[in-house]
């Protein structure tokens, strides 16, 4: 109880005089910035899951070519999961004279379970939400259906047996995701007119899918339960396996909030470390009082033990509860921007940001406290004492860095969530700490040589001599703050440019395939009448890889399930002089212009590693029954996300001319512009065209979703490195002063003062910031290229406002926390020191 | 060197800054550990125990006045009264405290805490610090040091009353001859070695 009260007394007292308040502020934002940007990122991630979720209609969804077997809905609704099934295949519907090829997608009434249908009387209207599916005996046709069938809302159209009417155009629908090259305009029914339409028989071309959603969580037990019970024919999606390309937005976003967050922590515990320098300090008096009247170590270390408890409960309590308002009030500003409320936040993130707070505390200020607990008492007669310490308090002087760099390593580690990003922090952060006290160490013996002088800055060089391990933290700090906030800077701009670049506006948005040869010329006339003036036609073979190096291709030579799905089906050759611009070469070379007509191909680099094939290799296609030998020359790595027209296999122009060719363009049409494609797909009945549109408009809203989130969480983390300069100005600001008002008492005037602490910062300050450009560059570099996997381009701009800002405004905020000191008489201030 | 002090005794040890007289109180009071020799409190050889053994000798049978003062700037008046008898686990430390609060006339300060007290008064604290828990010794390092004269004459003279009415020995580290010749023996410390100094000897220095 003694101890306890004693604690919070001393605390009391700490707080009222200042000292332990940067700590506890330092403390309350570290644990802040964990649960807000924790339970962000929780709820941003299944927010975005869900948002991918649109793309499929559910969380995930059972496919399989025949009826999909009752067990899987049995146990769906065990799990008490939502589900909702659907039946697609492709038809002709026809409406008197006209007829066209269809995708239909026959729904159940619950469907779909994520995002919603949106419908239209007129093709021009604006879409309102649907309530429902199409009722029985109705359906809904994409707009360009009906101009192909030159229909209306309220006729009926033949479907197989069956006549529907139509009921709404249907603008936009979820799950329009999957394979994007089996698309035909869409008609959506009941899958309750199914049979009716005697379209669905043994040995149809159908698609069964089972969609599920859950409230929250748990589909990762149905994930596994499914997975180990998939028959032929029957596969399980999520938003990951549907859209690759959303999946790496998604986690590179997770990566880069992570990595903000672990800055943020990172930043934090620095200003608990600066901030526990001077109320260790102020503390010494107090402790070696207590010994002086007889208090045991024991008791020592309890009161100091409570009193960092109490610090840490208090700290971490606030810190979770700022953190769950900041969060909830970015969830506000997310929830708009995102197409369904953000989930609920989970309470993990709150308890594991209280107990990262407490570790972090203890971490940084324990060894601190065995200080102040093995303080002598005869410290009380002779002041100088702490200046000459015991072999035990300078072993744990050499170590007391230990604990808060474990602790550091573990939060990093786990923040990251990947060994790669946060071991890369890690011996930044190791690197960053000996160049900074190497160099400031190598300074202040390098200040000893200077002669004495009472110029200002003189003056302030001589501070820095005073202190010099004091000195060496401040800049160590400092420029681990300047380091991790140039880093997220750095990456977070490398981040949007690479999302940026690959879905910029004018994006294609249209794909148009199986164009015959003798049709180049007319459509190219057309397109460019459109205002399409640089739209490429890519030709196109299709062709069986049959041998490679002499031995058959056979399915069951492969394991894996992409590598024999490759293997049994037919794909893409084409051929080009040139490289696509957005392709990168990994291996070999690409061919020359006196190369042309040599047998050679370039493959994707997926491709090549799932089928096991490298440079050099011959393989042998079959296209359209004729024997094709090809030497692999190079290996290529693909954009898909960039959503042009990409080949597996390309080889040099002139080897592919005896072969059949049709030609694939894509092309960029705003959204809603069908008439160039009515009119051509009219003209050219052979011509299929692929909207994706809608899709790339779903794609680009969840990257601007995670652009903000990305911002968001930047800033953020902007404020715990003013927080960390703060303390690391105040680290000293006591000491300061008081040298200052002595300085003052022998004469100095207010002007040498000022260029003393101007000095001081300003080579604080540049040593700082120089250390931490080299260090923020070298680990932005690893971590675009090696962990995000995106182009890193260097930024001199950063890297050089970093260090002019840094010049210039560590001295001034250090010149501002003196400022108000210097201005009172010195008798006051001598008094109070 | 060898000292002797006997129970109930009042010594001063006078020498100049630097004549090693504070060395020679923290020796005495184990703050400090010789590099030979022992040193015997109350007939218990303070040397051999460890840290927290000293401690607690110093709890139990120790008081101290310091030049400084040395209040604790967390607790009150009150609070800091009551610290060393909490420590040696008195239930009554509130009562004794307030009563030796009341002995140095501070009974209206309780609750005030040390930067809002003069310095006579912070002072005062300290003598009632030093006297609530009974001790056996007391230690007194410059204990007027950092006063003016009139307020220093007033706590000497609260020292020396408390210390007759309690019995308890005295031990006085000053460089202050007319404080010094208020004690039974003076000692003088200079060039590491101790005299005994007469009392006539003390009265013509002053």
């Amino acid at each position: 109880m003694l101890a306890l009260g004693l604690a919070w007394r001393q605390l009391r007292s700490l707080w009222a005089s200042g000292e332990v308040r940067v700590l506890f502020l330092a403390l309350v934002l570290a644990v802040a910035a964990t649960t807000t940007v924790g339970l962000f990122t929780d709820r941003v991630a299944s927010a975005l899951v869900r948002q991918g979720g649109l793309l499929l209609g559910g969380d995930m969804v059972v496919q399989a070519d025949h009826p999909l077997p009752a067990q899987f809905v049995e146990a769906a609704e065990q799990q008490r999961l939502r589900t909702a099934q659907t039946m697609e295949f492709p038809s002709m519907v026809s409406y008197g004279e006209q007829s066209q090829l269809a995708e239909i997608k026959a729904v159940s009434d619950s469907f779909p379970l994520r995002g919603e249908l949106t419908i239209a009387a007129e093709p021009a209207a604006s879409g309102i939400a649907a309530r429902s599916v199409p009722q029985p005996g109705s359906v809904w046709l994409e707009p360009r259906l009906a101009g192909l069938l030159a229909l209306a809302v309220g006729d009926h159209l033949q479907l197989g047996e069956v006549k529907l009417r139509v009921a709404a155009l249907l603008q936009q629908e979820p799950s329009r995701g999957g394979d994007m090259f089996s698309y035909a305009p869409r008609l959506m029914m009941n899958l309750a007119d199914v049979e009716a339409t005697g379209l669905v028989q043994y040995g149809s071309r159908v698609r069964y899918q089972l969609l599920l959603a859950a409230a929250s969580g748990p589909l990762a037990d149905y994930k596994a339960w499914a997975e180990a019970r998939l028959g032929d024919g029957e596969k399980l999606m999520d938003v990951s396996t549907a859209r690759p390309e959303m999946r790496s937005a998604l986690d590179k976003s997770s990566q880069f909030l992570g990595l903000a967050a672990m800055v943020a922590v990172l930043l934090a515990m620095v200003a608990m470390y600066l901030a526990s320098l001077p109320y260790v300090q102020n503390s010494f008096d107090s402790y070696a009082m207590m010994r002086c009247l007889g208090a045991s170590r024991a008791l020592m270390l309890k009161v100091l033990l409570y009193q960092a408890l109490l610090l840490a409960a208090l700290g971490a309590l606030l810190g979770a509860a700022i953190g769950y308002v900041a969060q909830s009030g970015l969830s506000m500003l997310a929830g708009r921007l995102f197409a369904e409320a953000l989930p609920a936040a989970a309470w993990t993130p709150l308890l594991l940001g209280c107990l990262a707070g407490l570790l972090i505390l203890l971490a940084v200020l324990w060894p601190q406290l065995l200080r102040l607990a093995q303080v002598p008492a005869l410290r009380i007669l002779r002041r100088d004492l702490e200046h000459s310490p015991t072999e035990g308090s300078r072993w744990l002087q050499r170590f007391s860095l230990l604990p808060a760099l474990l602790v550091m390593a573990l939060l990093l580690l786990w923040q990251s969530g990947d060994w790669k990003l946060g071991g890369a922090m890690l011996v930044a952060l190791c690197g960053l700490l000996l160049v900074t006290m190497g160099l400031a160490r190598l300074g202040s013996s390098m200040l000893q040589r200077l002669p004495g002088s009472h110029s200002g800055w003189r003056l302030g060089l001589a501070g820095l001599r005073r202190r010099p391990w004091l000195a060496a933290a401040q800049v160590s700090a400092l420029s681990l703050g300047l380091m991790a906030l140039l880093l997220l800077a750095l990456i977070r701009s490398d981040l949007l440019n690479n999302w940026q670049q690959s879905l910029p506006a004018d994006a294609p948005n249209r794909f148009m395939i199986n164009i015959q040869p003798d049709q180049l010329d007319a459509i190219q006339q057309r397109l460019q009448e459109a205002g399409l003036h640089d739209t490429q036609l890519f030709p196109m073979v299709r062709g069986r890889l049959t041998a490679v190096n002499g031995d058959p291709v056979l399915v069951d030579n492969y394991t894996d399930d992409r590598a024999r799905r490759l293997a049994e089906r037919e794909f893409n050759l084409s051929w080009a002089a040139d490289m696509q611009a957005d392709n990168q070469l990994l291996q070999g070379r690409w061919w020359t212009a006196s190369q042309h007509g040599q047998p050679l191909v370039s493959l994707e680099q997926d491709l090549a590693t799932a089928l096991g094939l490298k440079v050099g290799d011959r393989l042998r296609y079959d296209i359209a029954g004729s024997p094709l030998e090809l030497t692999v020359s190079s290996i290529r790595k693909v954009e898909w996300d960039s959503m042009r027209a990409n080949f597996f296999a390309v080889t040099p122009p002139g080897v592919l001319d005896g072969f059949d060719a049709s030609y694939i363009s894509s092309f960029h049409l705003p959204i809603g512009n069908d008439t160039l494609i009515n009119s051509l797909v009219k003209a050219m009945p052979n011509l299929t065209v692929l909207d994706i549109a809608a899709i790339m408009q779903q794609v680009r809203g969840v990257m601007a979703r995670m652009t903000h989130a990305v911002e968001y969480v930047f800033a953020f983390s902007l404020l715990a490195g003013i927080a960390v300069l703060y303390a690391a100005l105040a680290a000293t600001r006591a000491e300061r002063t008081r040298e200052m008002t002595l300085l003052r008492v022998l004469g100095a005037r207010s002007r040498q003062l000022y260029q003393a602490v101007f000095t001081e910062f300003a080579v604080i300050g540049l040593l700082a910031a120089l250390v931490a450009v080299l260090v923020a560059n070298l680990l932005a570099y690893y971590v675009s290229v090696e962990v995000l996997g995106i182009v890193y381009a260097f930024n001199p701009r950063f890297s050089l406002s970093l260090l002019v800002l840094a010049a210039l405004l560590v001295p001034a905020a250090a010149w501002f926390g003196v400022r108000s000191d210097l201005q009172q008489p010195p008798r006051r201030l001598l008094q109070s020191v | 060197m060898q000292l002797r002090v006997e129970q109930g005794e009042r010594l001063a040890i006078i020498g100049r800054s630097g004549s090693g007289k504070s060395t020679l109180l923290a020796l005495l009071a184990g703050l400090d550990l010789p590099s030979a020799g022992k040193v015997r409190i109350l007939g218990e050889d303070i040397v051999d125990l460890d840290e927290d053994g000293r401690a607690a000798v110093r709890g139990r049978s120790m008081g101290f006045v310091f030049q400084s003062f040395q209040l604790l700037p967390s607790l009150t008046a009150l609070e800091n009264v009551m610290l060393p008898l909490q420590l040696t686990g008195r239930r009554d430390a509130a009562a004794l405290a307030q009563a030796a609060l009341a002995q140095v006339g501070l009974s209206a300060r309780l609750s005030h805490y040390p930067r809002q007290l003069s310095g006579g008064e912070q002072q005062r604290v300290a003598i009632a610090r030093a006297f609530a828990p009974q001790p056996q010794i007391l230690f007194a390092d410059e204990p007027t040091g950092n006063l003016d004269a009139s307020t220093g004459q007033h706590i000497i003279d609260l020292l020396f009353q408390l210390n007759e009415a309690a019995g308890t020995t005295l031990i006085l580290v000053t460089h202050d001859m007319a404080l010094a010749s208020r004690c039974q023996r003076i000692l003088t410390l200079q060039d590491g070695q101790l005299q005994q100094v007469t009392q006539t000897l003390a009265r013509s220095g002053h």
